[in-house]
């Protein structure tokens, strides 16, 4: 039979995504590790590598389309010595299978439908103890069953207690034998994220609003415009991902900001002499020297490089420093790893590159998730002083302003400096406002003496 | 004097102990198990094992009595007490090796003695004095208290056995002569099993319970039912009934017994007491350890761990429900997590329970009320063997077979059966329960024809009012 080529999760958090591109053609002869699509993911662009060998059969799902579903059968892959045969027993078994026969259900339809039916037709639907798994990653599998590990289990029990709860169970980890998802799991993910749809069993109380935010379940008619007066933009997986993250990290984490002006003359002469002196090519900004001196002043704060878990406050060893870059449609936040071990010039030239292939939407996962710390600068748009956004897990954003010049007190003379004002936020379930105070202080001598960045 | 170390060491050797030691040497753990009586424990030797043999016979002979029915003539059938003791004395005996064999074959390392409990470092250190009276010490990463449990006395109320006329079911196992009148105390599972078998072979029996109704932990409607049926075949049996005083006399026991505010007396043979299980929990050094203990048995997690370091308690020893299959588990599971395994503690509920007199019953789950006490809107499905052609067939028209669903996930809360080799069917039930099925996968299971198991479907079936055969 032929092989399926199924839609690949390309991060954790992928549920869909836009196949953007086919790469290859029906009749085309593919090797392992060509590739063969491109796929748009929440926050970047992605190719699909094929992972067997064989001739593309059939394409399913045509480039361009939106929304397919992770797991989704997106083409078929002829084996050697497989004609287009194989393709239609490929196809039928994709599709569902024809109820088993109805003499019983016929048997009874003069009654109105009892709870006993429904469920009876409701299990011959679900003939199959699975759902998709989302967690699947290759994307052309080779499992022969459709029953490998390629699916997820449920039981019948579970899958009725989800359903009912409105609870979409490829979100679910299941804890049974195998992955297999049990009453339990349904339940613990029914108490933590409750579902909207309040039934009498439910607790009295109000429970908390769910924990995943689902933009979708906000309907245009619930806005009450005149028809004719706007338009509706489709959420891209990357405005579904802003949506959501920034929704439950302005819910669940206590945001507090402290401000701090520094002045920036010192940093601006070191910056133009080290362009002067600098090999062709090597060009560092501002923003470079930034995520160096917040590297460092992390660094020299282990306290203030922090995430807070129910386990305990994570400290981490290195600076892995997220720049936020502003990209078509959104942002994304590609990270600087181990920022404290890296001269300006590194620092300099990754971030170029990254930055460059964030634009493109060309960011592998890995490049933008799991930093330690976040830096964002809308200083180049004129903003003197705003307050971020916690991106979580880390404990603290640090919201870069304007650089400008500005009167100040110096030696109680009035005199003239660039100053800008940054603003830190910080997750006070692990930084305190001390300890974000330490930061910061250690961070202002770095800028304002900026030598001491070169050490 | 002499001493090894191991990876885990059992104390107990009962259902609990040797399962879990069996488990723990498949998964590489070098194990032994210290055992003071015998291996098996009270299920092989003193329990589960010896009392089936026992009921088989009375089985047997109650089928005898009713030749006629089933067209055979055998008349003046005898029984002989002593060869019915033997054989199941021969039973356990066989069993008990067996577990010999295969501990042996598993290359668990057997102890023999009596364990007592230390202050060490990883674990506590067991300290076994063997029959000899020689002490040894052993150290284990690991140890696991299966110390089992034994028949719950209570001196102050005249309850306390004197091996002649008052026994435990120890002593009831073994008699030595067929008495003629017999008082047991306490209806649960151990007691209405002596009941049935002692009746069946013709002793006058009168069961003594103090709540409301016998096999209390039963479905109400299963307790009413087996009610009937006892008084049917000459059991007496008063409830919400009290001993309040039990004496021995020349000739036997005499025990006054309030029942309804009147105090009644009640002159029998013997006296069997089934009043409960109280765990082996003394003379261990426990408390010099800190474990804690409630009314009488360890307090341990879902995966046996008592809180001391190194130290996991499972079975009997820890308490309700005192079920063999319960104990070895409990046993796996805790030498799984011990393993760093990915296990998940026992869910109670669905621990099936059996007993084995004649009507025997067999449940899982919740019981009608106490689903209804947890906040469940149910459906309830019953079905009688008077329905079933196997149940016709057997000579055996007298049961039922009763299930509770959830009402609205249409979960299976609970399964009650009583009547003719139900031990055997709940099986189906727990499987469904382990597995979750709702009643549409129980609805389209295919049940073999003619069988008991059929009234499992039937019963199902009549929960969504749609039983076929009634
Ligand atoms: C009459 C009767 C009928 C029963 N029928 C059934 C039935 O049909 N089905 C069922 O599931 N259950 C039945 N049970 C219950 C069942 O026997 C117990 O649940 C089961 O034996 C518990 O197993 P365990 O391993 O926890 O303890 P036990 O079987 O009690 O084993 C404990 C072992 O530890 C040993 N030990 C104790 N202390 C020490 C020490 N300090 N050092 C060394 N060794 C020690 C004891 O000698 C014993 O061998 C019945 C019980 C009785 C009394």
């Amino acid at each position: 039979m032929a092989i399926e080529i199924l839609m690949p999760a390309l991060s954790p958090t992928m549920e869909e995504g836009t196949l953007s591109r086919w790469l290859v053609k029906e009749g085309d002869e593919i090797k392992s590790g060509d590739v063969i699509a491109e796929i748009e993911t929440d926050k970047a662009t992605m190719e699909v590598e094929a992972v067997d060998e064989g001739r593309i059969g059939k394409i399913l799902v045509e480039g361009g389309s939106e929304g397919v579903k992770v797991n989704a059968v997106i083409a078929l892959l002829l084996e050697e010595g497989e004609d287009e045969s194989a393709l239609k027993e490929a196809q039928s078994s994709t599709s569902q299978k024809p109820p088993p026969d109805n003499e019983v259900k016929g048997k009874e339809s003069k009654t109105s439908e009892t709870p006993a039916e429904r469920s009876e037709s409701r299990g011959q639907e679900q003939d199959e103890d699975e759902v998709p798994d989302r967690a699947k990653r290759a994307s052309g599998s080779s499992d022969k069953g459709r029953n490998g590990s390629s699916r997820l289990k449920a039981s019948p029990l579970a899958k009725r207690m989800a359903e009912q709860g409105g609870l979409d169970l490829s979100t679910l980890d299941g804890s049974g034998p195998n992955g297999r998802i049990v009453k339990r799991d349904v339940e613990a993910a029914l108490k933590d994220g409750a579902p909207k749809a309040a039934t009498k069993d439910a607790a009295p109380e109000t429970k908390s609003a769910p924990a995943k935010a689902e933009p979708g379940k906000i309907s245009v008619e619930s806005l009450h415009l005149e028809e004719g007066t706007y338009e509706v933009v489709p959420l891209d997986g990357m405005r579904k991902t802003i949506a959501r993250r920034m929704t439950a990290s302005f819910r669940d984490v206590p945001h507090f900001p402290l401000n701090i002006d520094i002045e920036l003359d010192r940093l601006l002469e070191l910056r133009s002499e080290l362009n002067r002196k600098a090999p062709e090519g090597v060009k560092v900004s501002v923003n470079d020297m930034l995520i160096r001196a917040c590297a460092l002043a992390l660094i020299r704060v282990p306290e203030s490089n922090a995430s807070y878990t129910d386990e305990g406050l994570v400290l981490h060893k290195h600076a892995d420093v997220a720049v936020a870059v502003a990209i078509d449609g959104g942002l994304i936040t590609p990270v600087i790893k181990k920022a404290e071990t890296k001269g300006l010039a590194a620092i300099s030239s990754e971030m170029k590159d990254l930055a460059a292939r964030a634009r493109e939407r060309k960011l592998k996962p890995e490049e933008f998730q799991g930093g330690t710390f976040s830096i964002s600068n809308l200083g180049m748009m004129g903003i003197k002083s705003f307050a971020s956004i916690i991106n979580e897990p880390q404990g603290m954003i640090l919201s870069v302003g304007a650089g400008e010049k500005r009167p100040v007190v110096k030696n109680d003379a009035l005199a003239i400096a660039t100053m800008m004002t940054v603003t830190l936020t910080c997750d006070h379930r692990v930084v305190d406002g001390s300890v974000g105070a330490k930061f910061l202080s250690a961070l202002k001598p770095l800028i304002e003496d900026p030598v001491t960045m070169l050490l | 004097m002499a001493s090894e170390n191991f990876d885990l060491i059992v104390i107990g050797g009962g259902p609990g102990g040797y399962v879990a030691a069996i488990r723990a040497s498949q998964l590489g753990l070098k194990t032994a198990v210290v055992e003071r009586e015998h291996l098996g424990g009270i299920c092989l030797n003193w329990g589960c094992i010896p009392t089936k043999a026992l009921l088989r016979t009375s089985d047997i002979y109650h089928l005898f009595q009713r030749a006629e029915e089933f067209g055979l003539k055998a008349d003046n059938v005898r029984f002989d007490i002593e060869a019915i003791v033997k054989r199941s004395r021969k039973v356990a005996g066989r069993l008990s090796g067996g577990v010999g064999h295969l501990l042996k074959k598993n290359k668990v390392t057997v102890i023999d003695g009596e364990a007592k409990l230390e202050k060490g470092s990883q674990a506590p250190k067991v300290v076994v004095k063997g029959k000899d009276g020689e002490s040894a010490t052993y150290e284990a990463k690991h140890v696991i208290l299966a110390t089992g449990a034994r028949a719950r006395t209570i001196p102050a109320a005249g309850l306390e056995p004197d091996g002649k006329t008052i026994w435990t079911y120890k002593e009831a196992m073994v008699p030595e002569t067929m008495p003629a009148s017999i008082l047991v105390i306490g209806s649960g599972a151990i007691g209405m099993e002596f009941a049935s078998f002692y009746s069946t072979l013709g002793a006058k029996v009168t069961v003594v319970e103090m709540v409301d109704r016998i096999l209390p932990a039963e479905d109400e409607e299963i307790s009413q039912h087996a009610k009937k049926a006892f008084e049917k075949q000459g059991l007496k049996i008063l409830t919400k009934a009290q001993v309040e005083k039990l004496e021995t006399t020349k000739s036997g026991a005499k025990a006054t017994i309030k029942v309804d505010g009147k105090s009644e007396a009640v002159e029998v043979e013997k006296v069997i007491l089934a009043i409960g299980i109280t765990g082996n929990v003394e003379n261990l050094g426990l408390e010099e350890l800190g474990v804690k203990i409630e009314r009488g048995h360890v307090v341990a997690d879902g995966y046996g761990a008592t809180g001391v370091p190194g130290l996991y308690a499972i079975g009997d020893v820890t308490g309700a429900p005192w079920l063999a299959h319960k104990a070895s588990h409990e046993g796996v599971i805790c030498v799984e997590k011990i393993a760093g395994q990915d296990v998940h503690p026992m869910n109670k509920s669905n621990i099936p329970g059996c007993t084995y007199c004649h009507p025997q019953i067999a449940s899982v789950g919740l019981t009608e009320a106490k689903a209804k006490e947890a906040g469940h809107e149910v459906r309830v499905g019953r079905f009688p063997f008077v329905g079933n052609g196997k149940a016709i067939a057997l000579g055996e028209d007298q049961g039922l077979i009763k299930t509770v669903f959830d009402k609205k996930t249409g979960e299976l809360l609970g399964a009650h059966m009583i009547g003719a080799e139900v031990t055997e069917l709940i099986q189906g039930y727990v499987v469904a329960r382990q597995l979750e099925t709702t009643e549409a996968e129980l609805m389209h299971t295919v049940f073999a024809h003619p069988t008991l198991s059929e009234m499992m479907h039937e019963s199902v079936l009549d929960a969504y009012g749609r039983a076929l055969h009634y």
